[in-house]
């Protein structure tokens, strides 16, 4: 047990799973000898090779085709968009492809995508999107968005070693600022588990990825101003998703927000919040409230970003409203 | 100009004995040849007696491309077949009865009703099936090729675009990406010259589609698609030349799309004459006459093949009827893979 950064948890995990398993091999834009944009895989090449540790053209559907082609094959690729927002490139052999091979065609394709995401540094409209809702609207593909650096390790390792493609979201803004506790030793963290990130009885909170923090600090202070006890779900997988442990907490505190840094009109909230109106609706004490960024790109001048992203005093004044309903 | 190398035709029984088929091999063509049309020409009769829902697409005219193509594939090697390619899946040996369930949406189908047409393949007969948005299979191949030279296996992997399908993006990538890294695949464009309705010279600005081969810095091939040992030639020679480590070959093979793009379309924009000129070309009709004149194909060899492959084609449907259609059920299965499901040969 060590700690890590989030990045490192990533970096070790993936070199982990390399060492352990030949069929594991990188392919992404400058991911070999410049180690990739954020260094997930600084020093790769040197341990295994040119040919695992792939410098691609700037491709993103060969990358991702190629991922596909190589799985079928029995490789177990992984797969780095640069930013997150280039997958739109690759869109098309995604979604067409590999998400639907094995429902129609028998054949498992077991590729993971590592995404990294998020904003929160100016990185304007095309370095900083969540586009993790889009995806989970896509039967055949498994997401993932890691919020601690035990978690993005594991759930790595999950990922690689699933017989499905994964899409594997690492949240940018948690990179070099999140540190945790880590094994050392190589272990899998499993899909459709939610975790308990802090207990509480007045209100519950459901979240992954970057928000998962946001949610943390809003409640620490309405704890301390307002006594108001807020628990914090961290769903960690998308799809599948943990919907025993969200109706759980909806029934244990009778208020639910659902809080993500995608935009709003059909983000993943809102499949939640649809699910504790079906089946949880007589648990509650007050209407499910959203909180998420509003319908818009994400823009790049520091005040119009902070007013995209969901900041802790948003959340807070959400988490307030609710305590008082 | 063309850049492309343009192919020569087989001449004579030595040249092809020597490009490594004897006169049993060359037997099993024309029955391959014969079966792939049968099976389309069946399933167009079904089709029109609504026994098979969807639509319907057939290869006529592309039958020697197919066959020549997939009679060059080594046991071990992949491809990714497209519509136009029946005589692909019949060359490895899919069961006709298996393509007859398919088409009609039965549970024995290869993908038990999930899709239709010719959106399957067998892959333990190491073909992967095809999505409608062509060329996207370019870059899987290619991903094939990729694992090959990762794993350093004297393999190839063949992938399949149509010369409509030279246009878009995935084309490029795949090529680009292969030609980089010098990885073991073939590039099959079926070249039928209607996209559609849309002709070669609204779909590309040269004179062939494998002239910009060049600028992937690997060779590019023209064959005459309805020369069916031409085409194994020049394919044979591309599979070889990629499998000893010399990268890859685009080959393209010049047909005529002999009907509509689908059985609704009556292809009125493709003119007459060009349909009379490529008819005289028939890749079957020349093929046989070739045995006759260069085989010694007898009458009895050839009516012994013939009534065969209707015997064939008769129990095929027959089997395929007999199949169930899905169980309603089952819509939702297979959505996601098992772990259990890797533990086959490609992945262990």
């Amino acid at each position: 047990m060590a700690e890590r950064t989030y990045l490192q948890a990533i970096s070790d995990g993936l070199r982990q799973e390399m060492r352990a398993d030949k069929r594991v091999f990188v392919i992404g834009e400058d991911v070999g000898v410049y180690g990739g944009a954020f260094k997930v895989t600084l020093g790769f090449q040197e341990e295994f090779g040119a040919w695992r540790v792939i410098d691609s053209p700037l491709s993103e559907t060969a990358i991702l085709g190629a991922c596909t082609g190589s799985a079928i094959m029995g490789m177990r690729p992984v797969a780095e968009m640069q930013f997150a927002d280039f997958i739109s490139c690759a869109w098309d052999h995604l979604v067409t492809v590999a998400a639907k091979q094995r429902y129609r065609a028998g054949t498992p394709i077991p590729i993971t995508v590592r995404l990294p995401s998020g904003g929160g540094f100016s990185g304007g409209p095309f370095h900083s999107q969540n586009p993790e809702s889009s995806f989970a609207h896509i039967a055949g593909l498994k997401v993932v968005c890691p919020a601690t650096p035990a978690d993005a390790k594991g759930l790595l390792a999950t990922a690689i070693q699933d017989a499905n493609p994964c899409l594997f979201f690492e949240h940018k803004h948690l990179y070099r600022r999140i540190k945790g506790e880590v094994p050392d030793e190589r272990y899998e963290v499993p899909f459709g588990k939610a975790r308990m990130h802090q207990e509480g009885s007045d209100v519950s909170v459901i979240t992954w990825g970057a928000m998962v923090y946001t949610a943390e600090e809003a409640a620490r202070q309405i704890a301390d101003a307002d006594g108001v006890s807020v628990e914090i779900l961290d769903l960690r997988t998308l799809i599948p998703w943990d919907k025993e442990a969200v109706l759980a907490t909806a029934a244990k505190t009778s208020k639910v927000l659902v809080l993500h840094e995608d935009t709003r009109t059909g983000g993943f909230g809102a499949e939640i919040a649809a699910t504790i109106a079906e089946e949880a609706f007589e648990d509650l004490d007050a209407p499910v409230r959203r909180i998420a960024a509003p319908d818009a790109p994400v823009p790049f001048s520091p005040p119009l970003e902070r007013a995209f992203i969901p900041q802790v005093e948003d959340v807070a004044a959400g988490l307030r409203d609710l305590a008082e309903y | 100009m063309a850049i492309a190398r343009e192919a020569e035709p087989v001449t004579s029984l030595r040249e092809i004995h020597e490009a490594g088929l004897d006169r049993e091999d060359l037997l099993g063509i024309y029955r391959n040849l014969l079966v792939t049309r049968s099976i389309e020409e069946r399933g167009h009769i079904l089709y029109k007696q609504g026994k098979i829902p969807g639509s319907f697409y057939t290869g006529r005219g592309n039958e020697a491309a197919s066959v020549g193509v997939a009679t060059a594939m080594g046991p071990e090697d992949v491809g990714t077949p497209l519509h136009r390619d029946m005589g692909v899946h019949v060359t490895r040996g899919v069961e006709p009865w298996r393509i007859f369930a398919q088409y009609m949406g039965r549970a024995d189908g290869p993908t038990a009703g999930k899709d239709g047409n010719v959106h399957m393949a067998d892959s333990r007969l190491g073909l992967i099936a095809m999505v409608s948005h062509l060329p996207a299979m370019l870059p899987v191949a290619v991903g094939c090729a990729l694992a090959f030279r990762i794993r350093e296996e004297p393999r190839v992997a063949l992938g399949w675009f149509g010369e409509g399908a030279a246009a878009r993006g995935d084309t490029h990538e795949g090529m680009n990406l292969a030609g980089v890294r010098r990885l073991p695949v073939v590039f099959i464009c079926d070249n039928n010259q209607w996209a559609y309705s849309t002709p070669t010279y609204l779909g590309y600005p040269t004179e062939h589609v494998a002239d910009r081969a060049q600028a992937y810095g690997f060779e590019g091939v023209v064959v005459d698609g309805t020369d069916v040992l031409a085409v194994y030639r020049e394919t044979r020679r591309a599979i070889e030349k990629a499998r000893a480590g010399g990268g890859p070959t685009l080959v393209e093979c010049l047909t005529l799309r002999m009907e509509g793009h689908a059985v609704h379309d009556d292809a009125f924009y493709v003119p007459r004459e060009l349909f009379e000129e490529w008819a005289r070309a028939d890749p079957i009709e020349r093929y046989r006459t070739w045995l006759h004149q260069n085989a010694d194909l007898s009458d009895d060899e050839e009516n012994e093949i013939t009534s065969d492959v209707k015997r064939v084609m008769n129990d095929a449907i027959r089997r395929a009827e007999e199949s169930p259609l899905p169980d309603p059920s089952t819509v939702t299965d297979g959505v996601f893979a098992s772990q259990e499901e890797l533990d086959t040969p490609h992945h262990k």
